[in-house]
């Protein structure tokens, strides 16, 4: 079976709006096993110029992933998870996020297509303030092995 | 906090050290948790290996954060990263031990540009292989 083509070009509404918090940025960097005070400490985010504590660059793959999920998941998508890997990712940010920052994600499907005998799918994803301020767009390729039409 | 590079002192085509990181299963998990993403490929042997992978394998983000970290780390904490994108050209297997799999990335400052921002491109490899191929930072320093 494979990806249903007619969700090309779909663009999925934003779902809820995304608090990023303290919390949750030392959990990523923690994760990641990254040590930097930037990521947990308000005072060293402060010392090195931002306004609180800042998410590591891969960060917004968190909200990517979360806005991402919903439209993945869609049975008529008719995605093997199971047989999904990463292909491809890049971020283009206006800014870093920062905690406080509430933002939305809109998710495109930006392209779908069969190479050899995996099927690759690419989302665009638009990551903006509530007030409407570009922080990042994240573009993804997913690749289901064996999944080509 | 690690040391800060300006743009001036940057010069194109320098080498930046190699770094190592290391992923074992204790890192996926917790990957898991924190990024929300529990494909099963990334904590169950059992469904890696049935649906044709050697192994357990990292999230692809896994080891691109380790190419972040590894950006970040090298230009300092005022630096802000405009573009980061890579493909991911081979998976990251890790074995069900304590030490799990290396990660290691080089980086070459490819180009300064205008407007302070500088490009590195960058590679990773874990086991002899490319696990990352095609993989750029932009990024402006103070």
């Amino acid at each position: 079976m494979a990806i249903n083509r007619e969700y090309l070009g779909k663009t999925f509404p934003p779902g809820e709006p995304y608090e990023v918090s303290r919390v949750k940025l030392a959990e990523f960097a923690d994760a990641i096993g990254d040590p930097s005070p930037i990521y947990r400490d308000r005072g060293a985010a402060q010392a090195a110029g931002y306004a609180d504590v800042v998410a590591p660059p891969t960060f917004p793959i968190v909200i990517s992933l979360s806005a991402s999920g919903r439209a993945l998941a869609d049975p008529g998508l008719n995605l093997n998870y199971a047989m999904v890997v990463h292909g491809e990712q890049r971020f283009e940010y206006s800014r870093p996020l920062v905690a406080g920052d509430v933002v939305t994600a809109q998710v495109t499907i930006a392209d779908i297509k069969d190479v050899g005998r995996n099927s690759m799918l690419t989302t665009k994803t638009e990551i903006k303030t509530v007030g409407g301020e570009h922080v990042c767009t994240a573009h993804s390729t997913l690749v289901e092995r064996g999944g080509a039409a | 906090m690690s040391d800060q590079v300006s743009y001036d002192e940057v010069e194109a085509g320098a080498e930046l050290a190699p770094a190592s990181y290391q992923a074992t299963r204790l890192s996926l998990v917790k990957y898991c948790g924190a990024s929300g993403d529990f494909n099963v490929i990334h904590w169950n042997e059992r469904i890696a290996k049935s649906v044709g992978l050697p192994n357990v394998i990292a999230h692809g983000m896994f080891t691109m954060a380790q190419a972040g970290r590894y950006v970040t780390d090298w230009a300092g904490p005022r630096a802000t990263v405009v573009e980061f994108g890579v493909r991911f050209s081979a998976p990251v297997v890790v074995p069900d031990d304590d030490i799990g799999a290396a990660i290691t990335v080089t980086g070459q400052v490819e180009e300064k540009l205008d407007g302070n921002l500088v490009v590195l491109a960058l590679t990773a490899r874990s086991a002899d292989v490319k696990v990352l191929t095609r993989a750029r930072a932009v990024v402006r320093l103070p």
